[in-house]
């Protein structure tokens, strides 16, 4: 597996990160020795065996149905660039 | 994910009617519903609607750097219930996934759900059809267990739209169907059903009007036998009445473009009411590439089948078992049963009237003159000014022929606007029927007496009873027993 050139904006796009023309084909590069690394598990005959989604043989930990959260509104909105009465303020998205 | 299978066969009467011939509607739901819990699905900020800006959030809400999720165990136990609500598989077994995408309003940059194994597998939901008749299966493809995003305001500023995360993280279900609906009617009357089974288990309140529950409805038309067509996702749809509008308009749309040779862009599409149109949600075109992928903060959700089976013990009488029910036991007809059972409260108050009592008689009383009054006031059973008790007496002074029909809509007008017993009410006003065949010979006699051409006519024509009836019971104020009157009238005057 390799990734085009198209494919690299793609990907910096939807991760929302800024890509300049210049860096595209460095990038294409490094993904594609990433890809090339990772091939190497291919080789491996993983027929039969479930997927992997945890390291840890634990049972995940719940929680009770309590409220114990919350009321904190300063600290919430408190590093965000522009508030008001305790909303974020962002760029005007509408559908 | 399973194939996409079609499970019913094709119904003439429900094909929609295009300028080149007929088409079939082919309607799939996924339903998202709040489930009812104090806490989030993976903190313990409060769940409660309304509240100020961000003051149900805690960190990990707003997914601050290093916050890390602990799922609510109630959460689970609610989506197990509801799957079993649905005659649905439970799996012992599933896992978290992330949904990746980008809006102010999702401040992680993905939403916690579970794409490749969801907690509940294939179920059912049986839904009568008021309308039309009958009754479908509407197929359950899965349920999982996801975050809600927060809330974006657009119209408190004129350059910058404003975000409350007080939603952000509250545990939603996300109950997707089959395609196998056919008509508007037949998804209202899904989502009624399915409103029905979550208020009844209690897993979700269902109400549309908050957004606890929401729907994106698929549409698709094709020629009756062919295969299925592409299918438009309308988003978020938030009332029963829209759902059907909703589906109306798309399916007339998309009839219009393929009669004049156009092919059906698969794309999202938001319903607008006031238009009564839909239109393309253009922006979000890009963003249907959500990279899933295990959330590595989340161990695999397992609990055993005891777990399960416990949940499943504990279970309320469902509506389809309450209705089947209230047919055997009650001698109702289905469509009685199915309104009584369609809330929960409404069940238990007819119940509470019937008890003891002639089942049909109670069911009348509760669906025709209670629910229609209460219809009419904007209450429903829970603030009846007539308990089930007052209720209960009127049938019984019925049944024992101590009032008449008649008489018994006056007296549950008093009881409604004055409250009181019942039977007090009937002894201290004398509502009681008349059923001392004298005083009813004599005012026969008064009214034969007065109509003596009235008599001829019904000599001739029997059916002219029913005056004569009329008139006596005008002059006995309507305590007169009905049937008395009626057979002393036939053998007076001689029909």
């Amino acid at each position: 597996m390799s990734v085009d050139q198209a494919t690299v904006r793609r990907i910096a796009h939807l991760a929302r990160i800024a890509v300049t023309e210049e860096e595209v084909p460095h990038l294409q590069g490094e993904l594609n020795a990433i890809l090339d690394f990772v091939e190497q598990l291919n080789e491996v005959d993983v027929s039969g065996v479930e997927p992997m989604t945890s390291v840890t043989p634990m049972v995940m930990k719940k929680r009770q149905d309590e409220v114990t959260d919350g009321g904190i509104a300063d600290v919430i909105v408190g590093n965000a660039p522009m508030t008001e009465d305790h909303y974020f303020m962002v760029p005007k998205v509408v559908e | 994910m399973n194939a996409i299978v079609d499970s019913r066969t094709m119904d003439p009467k429900k094909l929609i009617k295009g300028a080149t011939g007929d088409w079939e509607v082919i309607i799939g739901m996924e339903i998202h519903a709040q489930v009812t819990s104090k806490s989030k699905l993976f903190s313990g900020a409060s769940t409660e609607f309304g509240g100020e800006p961000n003051d149900h959030v805690s960190l990990v809400d707003a997914a601050m750097p290093g916050m890390l999720p602990v799922i609510n165990e109630e959460c689970v136990r609610q989506a197990i219930r509801t799957g079993l609500g649905l005659k649905a598989q439970v799996n012992l077994r599933s896992t978290f996934d992330r949904k990746n995408y980008f809006y102010p309003d999702l401040p992680q940059g993905y939403q916690i759900s579970q794409y490749k194994s969801p907690i509940v597998g294939e179920g059912e939901v049986v839904v009568d059809l008021p309308e039309s008749g009958g009754q479908i299966t509407v197929g359950i493809e899965r349920l999982h267990l996801e975050q809600d995003a927060g809330k974006s305001l657009h119209d408190q500023h004129p350059t910058m739209s404003f975000v409350d995360l007080n939603r952000s993280g509250v545990a939603l279900m996300e109950i997707v169907s089959k395609p196998d609906m056919r008509s508007s009617e037949e998804a209202r009357a899904y989502v009624t059903k399915l409103r029905t089974i979550l208020r009844y288990l209690g897993t979700c309140d269902g109400d549309m009007e908050k957004g606890n529950l929401r729907a994106d409805v698929n549409v698709s038309v094709r020629r009756p036998g062919e295969p299925f067509g592409t299918r438009c996702e309308i988003k978020n749809v938030n009332s029963i009445r829209f759902i059907g509008q909703a589906i109306e308009v798309e399916a007339r749309r998309q009839i219009g473009i393929l009669e004049d040779g156009g092919v059906i862009d698969q794309e999202t599409r938001l319903f607008d009411p006031g238009r009564g149109e839909t239109r393309s949600m253009r922006s979000k075109e890009e963003a249907h590439d959500y990279r899933y992928f295990p959330d590595p903060d989340l161990l695999p959700l397992e609990f055993d089948q005891g777990y399960v089976d416990d949940l499943a013990q504990h279970l309320p009488e469902l509506p389809d078992a309450k209705k089947a029910r209230f047919i055997a036991d009650y001698g109702l007809t289905p469509y009685d049963a199915g309104v009584l059972v369609a809330e929960q409260d409404q069940a238990a108050y007819y119940e509470a009237v019937a008890k003891g009592r002639d089942g049909k008689a109670a069911a009348n009383w509760v669906i025709n003159e209670l629910f229609g009054r209460l219809n009419k006031e904007g209450k429903d059973v829970t603030t009846s000014p007539v308990s089930p008790e007052q209720l209960g007496a009127i049938v019984d002074l019925i049944g024992e022929n101590v009032i008449s029909g008649k008489i018994a809509k006056d007296l549950f007008e008093i009881v409604w606007t004055e409250g009181g017993d019942p039977r007090q009410i009937v002894e201290s006003r004398g509502m009681k029927q008349v059923t001392d065949t004298g005083a009813i010979e004599a005012a026969v006699d008064a009214v034969i007496a007065a109509n003596p051409d009235k008599v001829e006519q019904a000599k001739a024509k029997p059916t002219m009873i029913g005056w004569f009836v009329g008139q006596v019971m005008k002059q006995s104020g309507g305590k007169a027993n009905p049937q008395a009157v009626n057979e002393i009238l036939k053998a007076k005057l001689g029909i």
